[in-house]
């Protein structure tokens, strides 16, 4: 393992130059695949709403094909050893997405949204390109931790003076578009977790007392993750955005580990976040309702008020049984507010089943994975921990939404990635597809033409 | 480094295997337990996604189904509301379902699994048929002849067919349009709630679901007993009666609206109804002979369907002589649905058997084949058939020669019986006029139809409230309907 920011790729030239397959061809394959997929998921809606193909389905379908044939040609360009399931993962999740948003402009005929996140998802798309093309080497980003940990911050405390919308001050108003800043932080942050604990981590690791059996670093050390993680945690709470404060802790706890490898942080972060957990479930009532509703899902049946958001989404997805109803024969529409944004899976589960929701969690499985087979591949440990913690975000984002909307764990409102309605969501999350592809790009063009160690 | 990463990727595949886990038992194991629970509303819009069935009077159909484009999206419509909601009950998305809308629920709505060329894989795959249609018995014509007849008043009249049991008509009033409860809306609630505190009960159906006192016209089934019982033998012979005639055990006195019936034979007796001749014939065939032939012709039966359930009609099974006398001209406890006094006659007419009545002739498919006939019913024989000639011969005399004489159509047999039933405290309401009658046409091989009529109305005097003068002109008319249409 080498140190951070040293270069890997400057000793022996290799005599037998073994080409690397480069795979794009699969990668076009695969876009085509998800491209057709998502106008056949289209047109499945306008037949069983209509009988007839909707009338947009080819401009849909140019749109979407032309979109993700850039992001392709980005690709095959500037990364061209990328992994090529990366973006096909994308564009189907996305291409899904607007499918299943627009099922539900359907059943709401006065506030569209499946147009507005088009165009979200343009902007993704072209900072997914944007990305590809500027960006020729991820270790530029460790120059830029400070810069990227303080726009973090800004971005976090922005929302603070914009008037609170549900009950959650995440928003800003710009130009008619709402912007959720926290959003584009989870990406800053792990650039800069990546960064600090790839230069820290062997201090970290080693220097420190020791307690039994429990190795607590320096305060030098620890001090100013630990006051940053604080501040963060901190402003999330007063913005009342439980999910994205647990995904931040949780974004924590696994790139220490992973930089670390003590056990000792992860009982550590355990127990900072069931005291957190238990402290805030105490003192907040918003927190403490969900927490109840978690529990009991169907109290306000049985007090005579009617299923909760909560009761609405597991009846969907109870009905969906393992086939489910097909693309726009469901109800879901029933849970009301939030269909298309928090409880969207709920419409996938209700109206693909089991066997359309095992799919997707399967494609999340799948990106994830890719993220961390990028992160063993490499060399640098800002790189390692940068995919890590880049895909950890994917999968405990996904945990922590579809466990809450299907009753494993208490709900916090957190956008489904790509599948749900949110514009700062999608451009966040194709954001992080590009940076995987460019650490998967160097993580295999570093054996081109070299002899496979 | 390597091995950290690899432990991070098995915590984030074992989230993975627990959401993959826990929407299987949400999706699978568990869904029926949130499928059937009552808040859950997918069963309602389903039921109400597709139109409903008809019901259908004389191969047209009475009902119908209105798009409204809201969640709910079909609503109930009905043509001739107020005619036929005593048949139809009505079907709304707030207040449930009654009589045909309730007891075919299951083929209007398309749940039943009959509906599907595939039973067995139907309420396997539990999905959603097209709704059946209900054929009914009813009888356009005389259902209208008997709503016209009745007016304004407050009454009923049922009418079958005494040889299968078919019921030909079903009328109640005050109506009311089953329509107005149809859908889920203020509207709907208001018509509800007015519907409800009416004082003159328009949603009661009182052809099948309230009972009377039967009146004079329960001494058909008192004849029937005693002829039975052997205790008359000749219709000429007198029968030893006093008038007026003191009820055993006490001294009370019965008298009789007319004079003259003092040791009348039974023919006179019938014809005039005589209170004294019948209170004393009753008496003497005994309660449980009394019981026994009442019972055969419907009384005292609970479980009878048509195929929504009809009310009881009583004859009380242990009594004294004085009670048993005043029993067997149809008051003290003893009470008739209008539907139970056109048994009364129907099995008169159709040589002593009782059909059981019945209102769906038939249901179908939305495409018009036939998932259930109404099949052969069970018979009771409620009399001797020589019993029922003669009573038809009785009947008959009635309305040549008697009290009924109103009822008279030319050129067809007819024979009823009058009857003018007290009740309230001391008698003090106005009486119930009744009418019970069957009609055979001129070409006709057997009768053609019973009816029963009873007609409870306030407004009228008192002494102008008979059988004869209110009641029989209507049952006229409904039995002109059959008699004439069959010509």
């Amino acid at each position: 393992m080498t140190k951070a920011g040293t270069t890997v790729r400057t000793a022996d030239p290799p005599t037998p130059a073994v080409r690397l397959p480069r795979r794009r061809g699969v990668e076009l394959a695969l876009i085509v695949l998800a491209v057709l997929l998502s106008v056949y998921g289209y047109c499945a809606v306008g037949f069983a709403r209509n009988g007839t193909v909707p009338p947009g389905a080819a401009g849909y379908g140019a749109g979407l094909g032309v979109l993700a044939l850039m992001a392709h040609l980005a690709v095959r360009w500037r990364a061209p050893y990328g992994d090529p399931l990366l973006l096909p993962i994308g564009v189907l999740l996305n291409g899904l997405g607007l499918v299943l948003i627009y099922r539900l402009d359907l059943e709401t005929p006065g506030d569209r949204a499946a147009p507005t996140q088009l165009v979200w998802s343009t902007l993704g798309v072209t900072l997914f390109i944007v990305v590809v093309l500027l960006l020729r080497d991820h270790r530029v980003l460790q120059r830029y931790s400070y810069v990227c940990v303080v726009a973090a911050l800004v971005l976090l405390t922005l929302p603070i003076f914009f008037p609170a919308v549900n009950g959650a001050r995440i928003w800003i108003r710009i130009a008619g578009f709402s912007i959720q800043p926290g959003e584009f932080a989870k990406v800053l942050l792990a650039v800069f977790f990546a960064a600090y604990l790839a230069a820290n981590r062997n201090a970290l690791a080693y220097a420190g007392r020791r307690l039994w059996r429990l190795q607590l670093p320096t305060g030098r050390v620890l001090g100013p993750i630990v006051s940053i993680w604080l501040l963060s945690v901190g402003v999330l709470i007063l913005e009342r955005d439980l999910g994205t404060s647990l995904l931040f802790f949780g974004l924590f706890v696994v790139l220490l580990y992973v930089a670390t490898g003590r056990t000792g942080w992860i009982a550590v972060g355990l127990l900072l976040a069931s005291l957190g957990a238990v402290a805030v479930g105490w003192l907040e009532p918003h927190v403490h309702s969900r927490v109840e509703d978690w529990l009991h899902p169907f109290a306000s049946i049985e007090a005579g008020q009617g299923p909760n958001q909560l009761a609405q989404s597991l009846f969907a997805f109870a009905t969906g049984g393992v086939l489910g109803t097909g693309l726009g024969l469901g109800h879901s529409v029933l849970i009301g507010f939030a269909v298309k944004s928090d409880f969207i899976l709920a419409t996938a589960g209700e109206e693909l089943g089991l066997a359309g929701l095992s799919a997707i969690f399967l494609l999340y499985g799948l990106l994830v994975e890719r993220g961390y087979r990028a992160g063993l591949s490499l060399r640098d440990p800002f790189g390692r921990l940068l995919a890590v913690g880049l895909a950890s975000i994917v999968a405990l984002q996904v945990f922590v939404i579809a466990g809450g909307v299907t009753g494993l764990i208490p709900l916090t409102g957190m956008a489904m990635p790509f599948l749900a309605q949110g514009g700062s969501s999608v451009v966040t999350n194709w954001a992080i597809v590009a940076l995987l592809i460019r650490i998967s790009d160097s993580a295999r063009a570093q054996y081109d033409g070299e002899a496979i160690p | 480094m390597t091995r950290y990463i690899r432990h991070a990727a098995v915590f984030c595949a074992l989230l993975l295997a627990a959401l993959l886990v826990n929407a299987t038992r949400l999706q699978v194991v568990q869904s029926r337990t949130y499928d059937d629970s009552p808040a859950n509303r997918r069963a309602t819009i389903a039921r109400y996604g597709q139109p409903r069935g008809d019901i259908l009077v004389g191969g047209r159909p009475v009902t119908g189904s209105r798009d409204t484009r809201e969640q709910l999206r079909y609503e109930r419509t009905y043509r001739d509301g107020p005619l036929y909601a005593p048949v139809t009950g009505f079907a709304s998305q707030e207040y449930g379902t009654t009589f045909l809308e309730h007891a075919e629920d299951g083929v209007l709505s398309g749940a039943d699994p009959m509906l599907s060329p595939l039973p067995l894989w139907n309420d396997f795959t539990r999905s959603r048929n097209p709704g059946g249609d209900v054929v009914t018995t009813i009888d356009p014509a005389a259902q209208r002849a008997a709503y016209r007849g009745l007016g304004g008043r407050k009454g009923a009249v049922a009418a079958i067919e005494p040889s299968t049991g078919r019921i030909l008509a079903l009328v109640s009033t005050p109506s009311y349009d089953p329509a107005v409860l149809s859908g889920n809306d203020r509207a709907a609630a208001r018509s509800w709630a007015r519907l409800n505190g009416d004082a003159d009960k328009p949603m009661l159906n009182r052809a099948a679901r309230q009972t009377y006192p039967p009146g004079s016209t329960f001494k058909v089934v008192t004849a029937a007993a005693a002829l039975d019982a052997g205790v008359i033998t000749d219709l000429d012979e007198p029968t030893d009666s006093p008038a007026p005639y003191r009820l055993p055990g006490t001294t009370t006195t019965l008298t009789n609206e007319s004079d003259g019936c003092a040791d009348l034979s039974l023919r006179e007796a019938f014809k005039w109804s005589c209170n004294t001749v019948f209170a004393k014939l009753g008496v003497d065939v005994g309660v449980t002979d009394m019981a026994t032939t009442a019972q055969a012709f419907g009384f005292n039966d609970p479980a009878l369907r048509i195929p929504f359930s009809v009310a009881r009609s009583t004859f009380d099974t242990t009594m004294d002589k004085a009670q048993l006398a005043l029993s067997s001209i149809g008051q003290y406890n003893t009470r008739a649905t209008p539907l139970q006094m056109a048994m009364v006659s129907a099995a008169v007419a159709n040589g002593g058997q009782v059909r059981e009545p019945y209102l769906v002739e038939r249901t179908t498919r939305a495409g018009g084949t036939t998932v259930a006939t109404a099949g052969s019913r069970p018979v009771r024989q409620a009399m001797h058939p020589a019993t029922a000639v003669r009573l038809k011969e009785l009947m008959t005399d009635v309305v040549r020669e008697g009290t009924g004489g109103n009822a008279a159509i030319p050129g067809a047999t007819v024979g009823g019986k009058t009857g003018t039933a007290q009740h309230g405290i001391l008698n003090s309401g106005t009486p119930y006029a009744w009418f019970v009658s069957w009609a055979q046409g001129g070409k006709d091989l057997e009768p053609k139809v019973a009816v029963a009529v009873v007609v409870e109305d306030a407004s009228a005097f008192r002494q102008d409230i008979t059988g004869g003068g209110v009641a029989a002109p209507i049952a006229r008319s409904v039995m002109a309907a059959v008699v004439n249409s069959t010509k």
